[in-house]
């Protein structure tokens, strides 16, 4: 699962980190810190993340597809 | 042959060849596929990875939360791509529309992305540049590198240079109790970026948090032991800083070299390109197959008098990406204009730094909201009395209407009144910007001049 937030969008409301509190986090005042490839246990919790966001800036895999001809994916 | 006819074809079967496999390269294949394109998409990167996000490697992976190869970008749909991975391209034949890779083989396109981006500025003395623990800071690979080094604990690191990703590795450091000392030939860190008023509060931000914060200094030379391991550090005001690491953040450099002699309107400032995306060729005349986006670009304006911009933004190359595959499948009348509002983000030290619009071109400032003293506040930036762009330090929820303000050449000063205006905020100062000739570890957004007729400003001529 690979995860990247649109932080010009993102205006540190932070239910993201109340959803996802393993995945997202607020540091300091309202910047916002996250892993990019969370660990599958977590998905429910971050879709549930990218619904909250009132900005939707959190975007979400929809393809897991491989790269091809190239060296081996890492992806997932 | 009627111009429908042909693009109903290139959206069959066509040829579409995207060079530089990053965030721009990505976004753009990902809105050729969206837009019905389902010819042959081929995605050529010479790193060896599929691709991946780069401003957490200056953030969270040196702050452990996450690791370099963890940061590969999500995909908004399936590519159907065929990707050649780790191979360059080396050359371009404008009139044969072919793609010469490092590996031999040559691609036809019957459209062509640029999308190679920049790479960081090395330091400029080679012998010193290849001592051990010296670092730069762009890649996954200098990544990798360079948290391992944190990880082994060094004794002081050493960075050259106060720019946003300089600033950020330091944060980093303090926030794991490297010992960091920062040296840059400016005034003040984000200088180039921010101006001297924002920057002497990023300069006090770093030296409380116990950066060791050397400005107004050039590194003169980096020596190393008997092993090649670097060991000091020489300044320009006669000191020395003993470091075993070294992260040169001296900014970045356009990925051109390799369309050198093709004819393309590509030099160090980047690759000229209409409103449109399309590139400009060395005569100043807009291809109409070729077209770039992201970093290495450098596009017209409408909001900043139509002159030339050179953004080092993630949004930027997000933004153009879309707007060039747009562009590159539609008929003229259908095409749109790349008019994006530049903005930024960066934190460090704790605090989230965000801006819009083109704060470099402003020659005041104010602050229009809490203040400097207490690192949260907005700054306006005004030139020819128009609000030209705009800063929050931990204020980020105000910045779309700075945005607005911008979008709408509202006058500056801005008449509004606020709640919580301080004395500060009651009237416009110098914003203090360096002197642009001066070259420091250069701001992210840089002014390249007006028309692509002005040769001295687009291009450098091959050689032949
Ligand atoms: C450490 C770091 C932190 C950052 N933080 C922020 C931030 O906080 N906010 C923000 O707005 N922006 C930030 N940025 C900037 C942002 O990452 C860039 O704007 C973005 O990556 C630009 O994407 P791009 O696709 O245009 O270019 P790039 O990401 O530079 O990609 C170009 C790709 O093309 C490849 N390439 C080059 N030449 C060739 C060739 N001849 N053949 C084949 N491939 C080639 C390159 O190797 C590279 O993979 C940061 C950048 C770095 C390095
Ligand atoms: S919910 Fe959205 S706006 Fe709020 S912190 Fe998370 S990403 Fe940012």
């Amino acid at each position: 699962m690979r995860v990247v937030v649109d932080l010009n969008r993102c205006q540190g409301y932070a239910q993201c980190a109340f959803l996802a509190p393993d995945v997202f986090e607020i540091h300091g005042e309202e910047a916002l810190l996250y892993k990019p490839r969370p660990d599958e246990a977590w998905r429910d919790d971050v879709v549930r993340a990218v619904t909250a966001c009132p900005v939707q800036a959190i975007l979400l895999d929809r393809s897991d597809e491989a790269v091809t001809a190239g060296e081996a994916s890492d992806a997932r | 042959m009627p111009a429908d006819g042909y693009l109903e074809r290139l959206k069959r079967e066509g040829r579409i060849v995207v060079v530089g496999a990053s965030l721009a390269g990505l976004r753009a294949a990902e809105t050729l596929r969206d837009e019905g394109f389902a010819g042959t998409l081929t995605m050529v990167g010479d790193e060896p990875y599929e691709p991946y996000d780069r401003p957490p490697l200056s953030k969270g992976v040196l702050l452990n939360r996450t690791t370099p190869d963890h940061t590969a970008l999500p995909r908004r749909r399936a590519l159907d791509a065929d990707w050649r991975l780790g191979v360059a391209a080396t050359g371009l034949d404008m009139a044969a529309k072919r793609v010469r890779l490092a590996d031999g083989e040559e691609l036809e396109y019957d459209r062509l992305l640029i999308a190679t981006g920049v790479r960081a500025r090395p330091w400029p003395h080679e012998r010193e540049a290849e001592l051990d623990g010296v670092f730069v800071l762009r890649t996954r690979d200098d990544a990798t590198a360079l948290q391992k080094r944190l990880t082994d604990g060094p004794r002081r690191v050493f960075v050259v240079g106060a720019g946003f990703t300089g600033s950020e590795i330091a944060s980093a450091c303090r926030e794991r109790e490297i010992a960091v000392t920062v040296a840059e030939r400016g005034a003040a860190p984000l200088v180039g970026a921010l101006g001297g008023v924002v920057g002497e509060v990023a300069a006090q931000l770093q030296r409380e948090s116990g950066v060791d914060l050397r400005t107004g200094v050039m590194v003169t030379g980096l020596e190393g032991d008997s092993a090649g391991r670097v060991r000091t550090a020489h300044l320009s005001d006669g000191s020395s800083v003993e470091a075993d690491v070294v992260v040169v953040s001296l900014g970045a450099t356009r990925n051109t070299e390799w369309l050198t002699g093709s004819g393309l309107g590509a030099g160090p400032r980047g690759i000229a390109c209409d409103a449109g995306c399309r590139a400009f060729d060395i005569r100043g005349i807009v291809t109409d197959d070729i077209f770039v986006a992201g970093d290495v670009a450098r596009s017209p304006h409408p909001l900043f008098g139509y002159q030339f911009l050179s953004l080092e933004h993630w949004g930027n190359a997000v933004s153009q990406a879309e707007t060039a595959a747009h562009n590159m499948l539609c008929k003229s009348v259908d095409r749109r204009p790349h008019m994006w509002v530049p903005a930024f983000w960066s934190s460090q030290f704790g605090v989230n730094i965000k801006s819009v619009g083109v704060p470099s071109m402003g020659t005041e400032i104010l602050i229009s909201q809490g203040s400097l003293a207490e690192r949260r506040f907005v700054g306006v930036y005004g030139y020819q009395e128009r609000v030209i762009g705009a800063v929050t330090f931990d204020q980020a929820r105000w910045l779309p209407f700075y945005e607005h303000l911008i979008e709408t050449t509202a006058s500056f000063p801005p008449p509004f009144a606020t709640v919580d205006r301080r004395p500060e905020g009651a009237r416009p100062v110098p914003a203090d910007f360096p002197d642009p000739s001066v070259p420091t570890h250069g701001p992210t957004v840089t002014l390249s001049g007006y028309s692509p007729a002005d040769r001295r400003m687009t291009f450098t001529p091959g050689r032949h």
